[in-house]
C-alpha cells in the first residue's frame, strides 16, 4: 500500500508499506550498518525510533530466533529502500515482513533512503510519522508534538529483578533496556549476575553486595532520568561501577559532567574509536543520539571518536569507575573492542 | 607515528606486462602508490617493463625505468639511483616474487635497501603454503586439509588419504594458473604434472575440495601500530570452485547475517595481525552454506585485483593508503580523501550494491575450452553500481558488450533442459544465461541452487528479472504504464532491453520515459553511506527521487572510456582516456569521464572532475549527456567501444569532437574506403567479397596464392587467415560458409611484405607523425602481436616520404581531427595500405613515451580547434630518436586451453613490454627478456617442424643454431632437410606414428625450444596445433614466425649480455 513518511520539517517521502500498516510516530534516525538489522530492531536503545537503514537491501538473510537482543523488536518503524521477499540463510526462520506484521511494527520500502539520510544529516534527527494517508502539516505537528519518549527506559527494561547464576564474581546490572549480548558477555566471564529494574533503589542494589555495578545501555535522553542519576550518585560511591552507552552518560551526569544531543547521532557498525592510552583504534558498533560533552572533574577521557572527536570512554581518576559510549558487545557489528570487558573485570 | 624519516628514496616495482591474472589493476594501484609517496615528499624510482601504463609516465615518479623486471636490472637501478627502500606490494605477484628474489640473493642487503610495507618474513608467511598453514594452526584459524607435495606419487598418496575430488594449486603462480580440480587419479596426474612444472619452486598443494561453499573475500588493512580495518567484503555469486577472477562478485556480501559477517571479518583481521601485514591484504574464505563452519582459502599480502575492485566499490583508495602505511603513517593519521574530514581508519559503509562480472576472451577464441574452474581465464572485468541487485546485474551485463541488454539470450534457446542443466553444473562463461533460461522454463529455484551452489537469494533475483522479461514479451507498448516502466527502470532494465522484449524501438521507450518524466538521477559513492558530507565526484545512476549531481556552468567535455579489457582493446586505451582528461583539465575545461572498468586509472575519481561509473551503451551515456550538456564528447580514445556510439550521438545532435561520424564510417566501411583510396590513387592489396566456394577458387586463381581470407562482418582480425593453396582455401571457406551464409567472405591478395604502422595526428590541414613503426614480422601477423621497432631500421627515405604523403592524403580526405592509425605494407618497393582506424590505437602510449611527443595532448588540443603548426611538435614526421625502442607483445595463451598459439592475423596477445637501447639487438634483447624469454647463453635442444615452403628460409637460422652447438630434433621430413644442409638431427615420431611421439618428447621437459611453422591454424585436430599447445602448456619456448626466430637466433648468436646493456631513464629517450 502506498504510504508516507512525513517529517516535522515538512519533507515527505513516499513508499510502500509493509509489516503492520498502522500510523506510527517516532524519532527518525539512520543506521549505516550493512548487516545486523535484526539485532538493532531488537536493541531496546532504539525504543521510540523510526530507523532508516542506509544499506538498500534489508531482510536478505531473514530473521532467526537466536540473534534477538531482547524479547521483541523495539523500534517504532523501519524504513528501507528494498525489503527482501525471498530471504535465504541456513538459520532463516521468518521473513522481515511477517516478523514486523506479527510485532505490530510498520515498515516502508521504496524510499530514497539516501535522500532521507541526507535530510537527517543536514537538519539533525527529526520526528516523523509513518502513515498510509497523508496529513496536512498542522495535523501532523499536533501528532508529532504529542510524541514523548521520556520514560522509555522504564518501558523496555526489566520490571522485576532476577539472578543469573555464575561461579565468578557478582555483578549487579541495572537494566535500562540491556542488550542480550552484554549479558552474554558477562556470562562468558563466569559472573554471577543480578539484574535490577531501572527504578531499583541504590540500597536495593547495594543490598545484594555485588562486587560491582553495571549500568546498561538504553533509550532516550539521560537528562530525562533525574531519579536514576540521583541513585547512581549513591551507588558509584559504594561500588566499582561500569557503564555502556546510556550507562556511561548517566555516570557522567552523576559525577557532574554534562550531556547533549548529537545532530544526527552515531548509529552503525563502522565507528572508529581511539583508545588513547593504548594508541590503537577499534572499529566499534555504536548507537547513541546523546553524548557526554563535558567531562566530570575527576574523570579522564579514555576513548574518543576518530570521526568527530566526541567522548567515547571515561575513567575516574581515583575511583573504580569505567564507562564507554560505544558497544563493546557488538551484535551487530565488530567486536574489536571486546577487551573493554576485561578491563571491567579488573575493576570488580 | 610520524613518517619514518630514514625513508627518502623508494624503489617501486610495477607488475610488468598485462597477462591474464595480472592486468590493469596494478597500473591503478601502482600509480596511486607513486602519488601517495610523492605527496609525502619522498623520491620515487619506478621500474616497470610495461609502457602502456600511466605509472610509467615521466611525471608519475622522479625516475622511471621501463626495463625488464629482473634482479640483474633492478640491481643496476639500485646501484645507479641508490634508493634506501623498496616497496614490493604494488606490483602484484611479480613485485612480490622479484623482491623475494632480490632478498634471497642478498642484493637488498648488499646495497642496504630496506623493504617497506609488509616485510619479507610476513610475505613469506602469507605466500608459502606450509608456513601459512602452520601459522593458521597456531592462531586457530581453520584451513582446508591440504599438503604440499613435490612429486606426483606423493600427490596420489595424499589424495587417497583425503578422498577425491581434490584441488591442485601450484605455489607462487598468478591467477591460479596450472591449478584445477581433479575428480580421479587420471585427472590428478594431468593437473599435478602441469602445476609442478609451472610452480617457481616446483611444489603444488593438494587440498580437500570444498566445492559449493560460499566464497567470501575481505579486503583488509593494517598499519605498523596494529590498527586493523576491513575496507570491504565481497561475496562470489559463483561458489568455491570457480576462480574469484572468473566469478561474478557482489559487494558487500548479501547472504551473510551479521554473525557470519563478523566471524569472517574477525578471522581476516586475526590473520593479518598474525602475519603482521603493513598495508593492504586480501583474505579469501570459504563458508559452509549450512553452518558456521569456515576455512581460510588463501591470502594475498599485497594489493590485488580484488583490492582495486574494493577501492572502486567503496571509494577507499587502498593502494594509496598502503603506500602511506609503508612510510610509517598509521591509519588514524591518514586523511580520508573522500570526506576530507574523517580518517583512513574507518570502515566504508556502502548504500548501494556493486556487481563485478568478468570479461572473457571467448568471443575471440571460439575454439577455446570455456569451462571455468580454479584457473582464471578472464582478461578483464566490468563493475556496475545500483541500489538494488537486479539493476547492478543488468547494468553489468550490458557493460560487457555482448550485445545482451537483458537475460534473454537467443543463443541458449536451442538447448534442451537436460543440456542446460549440464551447462550450469559445469559452468562456462555463459552460465548466467543458461541459468536464466532454466528459470524461464520453470526450473525450480531450490533445485537450481543445489545444482550450482549459488545461493537461492541470487537465483531469486535472477528469477525476478526473467519473470519481468516474460511479462514484457506479452505486453503491448500501449499497455505499458508509467508506474510499471518506472519500476522496471528502477530494477535496471534498459530501454533497449524493454524495447526488444516488447517489439518496439528503444527510442519509443525513451520517448515514453520523457513523457512520463522518468529520468535517471545520480547518487554519489562517498565511503560513508551519506553520513558525512563528501567531496568525491564519483556517481552512479538510479531512478530515485533526489539527484546529487550539481551541474556547473563551466564548459565541459565528456570522455568515453574503453570498458573492460579484452584482447585487442587493452590498457592502452585507458592510458589514452586518462591523458585526454589531463590535457582537457590543463586547458581549463571541466572533464567528465564515463567508464565501467574497475581496474583502471581512468575510473580513479581523482582523474577527472566527474566520474560516472556507468555502462557504455547509447542509453546510459546519453542520460549523462542530457544531464551535463557537455560542449562536446570525445570518442577517439575509447577504442571500438566509444567509436560504436558515434552514429547514435550524431543522430541525437550530440557534438562529437574530432573526426565526424560520417568520416569514421567512411574509413570503417570497406566499400566506401576502397572508393576513397581509388580516388586518391593509393594502392591496397587486390581483393573481393565472395559468396561461394567456386567464386573463391576463381578469385584465388586471379590473385594468385597466398591470399588473405576473412569474414566481412568482424573486426580486429577475427577469423582471418592466410591460405596458400586451393585445399586450404576450400577448408576455410566450407567452414566459414557453414557458420554464416548471410555475409560474404573477403578475399585479398596476401602481400608477403614489410609491415609499417603510423599513429598520426591531423588538424584537417596538416599531419604530424610522431613516429613510424616497423614490424619485425612480415605482414600476416596481427599488428598487435608483432614486435614493433621504432625508429624503423629498414625503411628507406622515399618510402617514409610516401608514408607521410599517403597519411596526409587519407587523413585530410577523411577530415580527420585528431588521431588516425594507418597500417601499410611495403612490398617490392611499393607501398600498400591495409588498414585505417580513425581513432587512437594501442601503439599510442608506446610511441608517446619513446618519442617524447605527448600524442594524446596534441590530438586533444587539435580536436578543440588548435593547429599543429601552433603547437611545439610541428608537422610532418617528427625527428627520430637515436635510441631504438622495441615493443614486444606478451601472450597469456598458456592460461587458455585449446587456443591456437601461433602468430597469425588474429590478435592473441594480452600485453606488451618495451626494450630500449642504442642498438637494435640490445633493444630486442631487453624486450624479449622483459617478455619472459630465456636468452641465456647455453646449449639448447630445439625441436623443428617446418612446412615445405619455409625450409629454405630457415636454413640460415638453422646453421647459426648449429654453430652454437644446439641439438636438433625434427620430424621425418624436416629432419631430412636439415641433414641435407649438414645438420645432425634426431628424428622424432609424428603424432600418428606411435610412441614416444613428438608430443611426448616435448612433455619430457628436455626440449628448450620448439619451432613450428604453422600450416593452417585454428583446427585443434591438426598435428601442428597440438604441437604448439603442448609446447605452451609445457612452458617450452615456442616460435612460429621465421622473422621472430631469426631475430632471436641473431641475439643468441651475437653473445649479447644483459649486464653490458645500459639502462635508460624515460627522460633520456629523446636526448640520448
Amino acid at each position: 500500500m502506498k504510504s508516507y513518511l512525513q517529517l516535522e520539517n515538512g519533507v515527505i517521502f513516499e513508499g510502500n508499506a509493509f509489516g503492520k500498516i498502522e500510523d506510527t510516530v517516532g524519532e527518525v534516525v539512520f543506521n549505516t550498518g550493512m548487516t545486523g538489522y535484526q539485532e538493532l530492531m531488537t536493541d531496546p536503545s532504539y525504543y521510540g525510533q523510526i530507523v532508516t537503514m542506509t544499506y538498500p537491501l534489508i531482510g536478505n538473510y531473514g530473521i532467526n530466533l537466536e540473534d534477538d537482543q531482547s524479547d521483541s523488536p523495539k523500534i517504532k518503524g523501519l524504513i528501507v529502500r528494498e525489503k527482501c521477499d525471498y530471504p535465504n540463510n541456513f538459520r532463516c526462520e521468518l521473513d522481515l515482513d511477517g516478523y514486523l506484521k506479527y510485532n505490530n511494527i510498520m515498515g516502508l520500502e521504496g524510499i530514497d533512503t539516501r535522500a532521507l539520510t541526507k535530510v537527517i544529516r543536514e537538519t539533525g534527527t527529526l520526528k516523523g510519522l509513518m502513515t498510509h494517508r497523508r496529513l496536512p502539516q498542522s495535523k501532523l505537528m499536533d501528532i508529532l508534538n504529542e510524541y514523548d519518549n521520556s520514560d522509555a527506559v522504564r518501558k523496555v527494561g526489566t520490571k522485576e529483578s532476577y539472578t543469573i547464576k555464575g561461579s565468578g564474581k557478582h555483578i549487579a546490572v541495572i537494566d535500562f533496556g540491556i542488550k542480550n549480548n552484554i549479558l552474554e558477555s558477562f556470562k562468558n566471564k563466569g559472573l554471577k549476575i543480578t539484574v535490577f529494574p531501572s527504578n531499583a533503589s541504590a540500597d536495593e542494589v547495594i543490598g545484594v553486595n555485588p562486587n560491582g555495578i553495571f549500568l546498561s545501555n538504553g533509550p532516550g535522553d539521560p537528562k530525562d532520568y533525574p531519579d536514576i542519576i540521583e541513585n547512581v550518585k549513591i551507588m558509584i560511591d559504594k561500588k566499582p561501577t561500569i557503564g555502556i552507552c546510556l550507562g556511561h552518560q548517566l555516570i557522567a551526569l552523576a559525577l557532574g559532567g554534562d550531556t547533549g544531543k548529537l545532530a544526527f547521532g552515531h548509529r552503525g557498525c563502522n565507528h572508529p574509536v581511539k583508545d588513547i592510552k593504548k594508541d590503537i583504534v577499534y572499529i566499534t558498533s555504536q548507537n547513541h543520539g546523546y553524548v557526554v560533552n563535558k567531562v566530570p572533574q575527576d574523570m579522564e577521557v579514555t576513548h574518543i571518536s576518530l570521526n568527530d572527536k566526541t567522548i567515547e570512554g571515561l575513567r575516574h581518576i581515583t575511583k573504580p569507575i569505567l564507562t564507554v559510549q560505544f558497544h563493546p558487545e557488538a551484535s551487530p557489528g565488530p567486536d574489536d573492542a571486546h577487551g573493554v570487558f576485561d578491563e571491567f573485570m579488573e575493576l570488580l | 607515528m610520524p613518517k619514518l624519516n630514514d625513508i627518502k628514496k623508494v624503489l617501486v616495482v610495477g607488475s610488468g606486462p598485462i597477462v591474464i591474472g595480472q592486468a590493469a589493476e596494478f597500473d591503478y594501484s601502482g600509480a596511486q602508490a607513486c602519488q601517495g609517496l610523492m605527496e609525502e615528499g619522498v623520491q620515487v624510482v619506478l621500474i616497470n617493463s610495461n609502457p602502456a601504463t600511466i605509472m610509467t609516465d615521466k611525471e608519475m615518479a622522479h625516475k622511471v625505468y621501463i626495463e625488464p623486471i629482473n634482479t640483474e636490472t633492478i640491481e643496476k637501478i639500485i646501484r645507479l639511483e641508490k634508493p634506501d627502500s623498496i616497496l614490493p606490494g604494488m606490483g602484484g605477484q611479480t613485485g612480490l616474487n622479484i623482491t623475494l628474489e632480490l632478498h634471497d640473493k642478498g642484493i637488498l642487503e648488499k646495497y642496504n635497501v630496506k623493504v617497506i610495507g609488509t616485510s619479507i618474513d610476513s610475505i613469506k608467511k602469507g605466500e608459502d603454503r606450509e608456513l601459512f598453514k602452520r601459522l593458521m594452526e597456531e592462531i586457530n584459524q581453520p584451513v582446508i586439509e591440504s599438503k604440499t607435495i613435490a612429486t606426483i606419487k606423493e600427490a596420489l598418496v595424499y589424495a587417497e588419504e583425503i578422498g577425491y575430488p581434490v584441488v591442485v594449486r601450484p605455489a607462487y603462480t598468478l591467477g591460479g594458473s596450472g591449478g584445477g580440480i581433479a575428480e580421479d587419479t587420471n585427472e590428478l596426474i594431468e593437473i599435478a604434472s602441469k602445476g609442478l612444472h609451472l610452480s617457481r619452486v616446483g611444489q603444488v598443494l593438494i587440498e580437500k575440495s570444498i566445492k559449493g561453499w560460499k566464497e567470501i573475500e575481505y579486503e583488509v588493512m593494517r598499519d605498523a601500530k596494529g590498527n586493523c580495518i576491513t575496507v570491504c567484503n565481497m561475496e562470489n555469486i559463483d561458489p568455491v570452485g570457480i576462480h574469484t577472477g572468473d566469478s561474478i562478485v557482489v559487494a558487500p556480501s548479501q547472504t551473510l547475517s551479521d554473525k557470519e559477517y563478523q566471524m569472517l571479518r574477525k578471522a581476516s583481521l586475526d590473520i593479518i595481525r598474525a602475519i603482521e601485514i603493513k598495508g593492504g591484504c586480501n583474505v579469501q574464505l570459504a563458508l559452509h552454506p549450512k553452518s558456521f563452519e569456515y576455512a581460510v582459502i588463501e591470502i594475498n599480502p599485497r594489493v590485488s585485483r580484488s583490492s582495486a575492485l574494493a577501492s572502486k566499490a567503496t571509494g577507499y583508495p587502498i593502494a594509496k593508503v598502503a603506500a602511506k602505511i609503508a612510510l610509517g603513517f598509521s591509519l588514524d593519521e591518514i586523511e580520508n580523501a573522500v570526506t576530507k574530514k574523517t580518517f583512513a581508519c574507518f570502515e566504508p559503509s556502502l548504500d548501494y550494491v556493486v556487481v563485478k562480472i568478468p570479461k572473457w576472451p571467448f568471443d575471440k577464441f571460439y575454439g577455446a575450452d570455456r569451462k571455468l574452474g580454479t584457473k582464471m581465464m578472464a582478461t578483464g572485468e566490468v563493475m556496475a553500481i545500483g541500489n538494488n541487485l537486479e539493476s547492478a546485474l543488468l547494468k553489468g551485463i550490458r557493460s560487457l558488450e555482448l550485445k545482451q541488454y537483458s537475460l534473454d539470450h537467443k543463443g541458449v534457446k536451442k538447448y534442451s533442459l537436460h543440456e542446460l542443466k549440464e551447462k550450469v553444473m559445469y559452468p562456462n562463461d555463459e552460465r548466467l544465461f543458461y541459468l536464466a533460461e532454466m528459470l524461464r522454463r520453470g526450473y525450480r529455484v531450490q533445485k537450481l541452487s543445489e545444482e550450482t551452489g549459488m545461493d537461492e537469494f541470487f537465483i531469486n533475483k535472477i528469477k525476478f528479472i526473467v519473470e519481468e522479461e516474460e511479462k514484457l514479451k506479452l505486453t503491448k507498448v500501449e499497455n505499458l504504464t508509467s508506474d510499471r516502466l518506472k519500476g522496471l527502470k528502477q530494477k535496471g532494465f534498459s530501454d533497449k532491453g524493454i524495447a526488444d522484449l516488447i517489439g518496439v524501438t528503444p527510442n519509443e521507450i525513451y520517448e515514453l520515459r520523457k513523457m512520463w518524466g522518468i529520468n535517471t538521477v545520480y547518487k554519489m559513492v562517498d565511503t560513508c553511506a551519506g553520513e558525512f558530507e563528501a567531496m568525491s565526484p564519483y556517481y552512479y545512476s538510479t531512478y530515485d527521487n533526489e539527484d546529487e549531481v550539481a551541474v556547473s556552468n563551466r564548459d565541459k567535455i565528456m570522455v568515453i572510456g574503453s570498458g573492460p579489457i579484452r584482447i585487442g582493446q587493452g590498457i592502452e586505451f585507458d592510458y589514452c582516456s586518462v591523458h585526454c582528461v589531463k590535457a582537457l583539465r590543463n586547458l581549463g575545461l571541466e572533464t567528465i569521464i564515463v567508464n565501467n572498468n574497475p581496474e583502471t586509472v581512468s575510473t580513479d575519481f581523482n582523474v577527472s572532475d566527474k566520474l560516472y561509473f556507468e555502462p557504455l551503451t547509447e542509453e546510459d551515456t546519453y542520460n549523462i549527456i542530457e544531464k551535463e550538456k557537455p560542449k562536446g564528447v570525445i570518442l577517439q580514445f575509447g577504442g571500438q567501444t566509444a567509436i560504436k556510439l558515434a552514429k547514435f550521438f550524431d543522430e541525437k545532435n550530440v557534438t562529437i569532437l574530432g573526426t565526424s561520424p560520417k568520416d569514421i564510417d567512411a574509413a570503417e566501411d570497406r566499400e566506401k574506403f576502397e572508393e576513397l583510396l581509388e580516388e586518391l590513387d593509393i594502392k591496397r592489396p587486390k581483393g573481393k567479397g565472395i559468396w561461394t566456394l567456386e567464386e573463391g577458387l576463381d578469385i584465388a586463381r586471379e590473385l594468385s596464392y597466398p591470399i588473405l581470407v576473412r569474414p566481412s562482418y568482424v573486426l580486429g582480425g577475427q577469423g582471418m587467415e592466410i591460405c596458400h593453396d586451393d585445399s586450404e582455401l576450400k577448408y576455410y571457406l566450407s567452414d566459414a560458409f557453414s557458420k554464416d551464409k548471410k555475409n560474404p567472405i573477403l578475399v585479398d591478395k596476401y602481400l608477403d611484405g614489410r609491415e609499417i604502422e603510423v599513429d598520426a595526428i591531423c588538424d584537417g590541414e596538416e599531419v604530424l607523425i610522431p613516429g613510424i613503426m616497423e614490424h619485425l614480422e612480415r605482414a600476416g601477423v596481427h599488428s598487435g602481436d608483432s614486435i614493433s621497432i621504432y625508429p624503423p631500421q629498414n625503411v628507406p627515405q622515399n618510402i617514409k616520404d610516401t608514408i607521410l604523403r599517403y597519411t596526409k592524403l587519407i587523413a585530410i580526405k577523411l577530415n580527420v581531427k585528431g588521431m588516425i592509425n594507418i597500417q601499410f605494407i611495403e612490398y617490392k618497393g611499393d607501398l600498400y595500405i591495409i588498414e585505417v582506424n580513425p581513432r587512437s590505437s594501442r601503439t599510442v602510449p608506446y610511441i608517446s613515451k619513446v618519442t617524447g611527443v605527448p600524442i594524446i595532448e596534441v590530438a586533444t588540443r587539435v580536436m578543440l580547434g588548435e593547429k599543429l603548426r601552433d603547437l611545439p611538435y610541428g608537422v610532418g614526421i617528427y625527428q627520430e630518436t637515436n635510441l631504438i625502442s622495441v615493443k614486444v607483445p606478451v601472450f597469456s595463451t598458456e592460461k587458455l586451453p585449446k587456443v591456437e598459439a601461433s602468430l597469425g592475423p588474429e590478435m592473441r596477445s594480452t600485453g606488451e613490454v618495451l626494450g630500449v637501447s642504442d642498438t637494435l639487438l640490445g633493444a630486442m634483447y631487453k624486450g624479449l627478456i622483459a617478455a619472459g624469454m630465456d636468452l641465456s647463453h647455453r646449449k639448447r635442444k630445439i625441436l623443428v617442424t617446418l612446412r615445405p615452403k619455409d625450409k629454405e628460409e630457415f636454413k640460415d637460422i638453422a646453421i647459426k643454431m648449429n654453430d652454437m652447438g644446439y641439438d636438433f630434433l625434427a620430424t621425418q621430413n624436416t629432419a631430412k632437410y636439415l641433414k641435407s644442409i649438414g645438420i645432425e638431427v634426431e628424428v622424432v615420431k609424428k603424432i600418428g606414428e606411435g610412441t614416444p611421439n613428438i608430443l611426448d618428447t616435448i612433455r619430457t621437459g628436455k626440449i628448450d625450444m620448439v619451432f613450428n611453422s604453422p600450416t593452417k591454424g585454428n583446427d585443434s585436430k591438426r598435428d601442428g596445433f597440438m604441437i604448439r599447445r603442448t609446447a605452451i602448456e609445457s612452458s617450452v619456448e615456442l616460435m612460429t614466425s621465421l622473422d621472430k626466430a631469426r631475430a632471436i637466433v641473431d641475439i643468441l648468436y651475437s653473445n649479447i649480455q644483459g649486464k653490458d646493456l645500459r639502462l635508460y631513464e624515460i627522460s633520456q629517450y629523446d636526448k640520448a
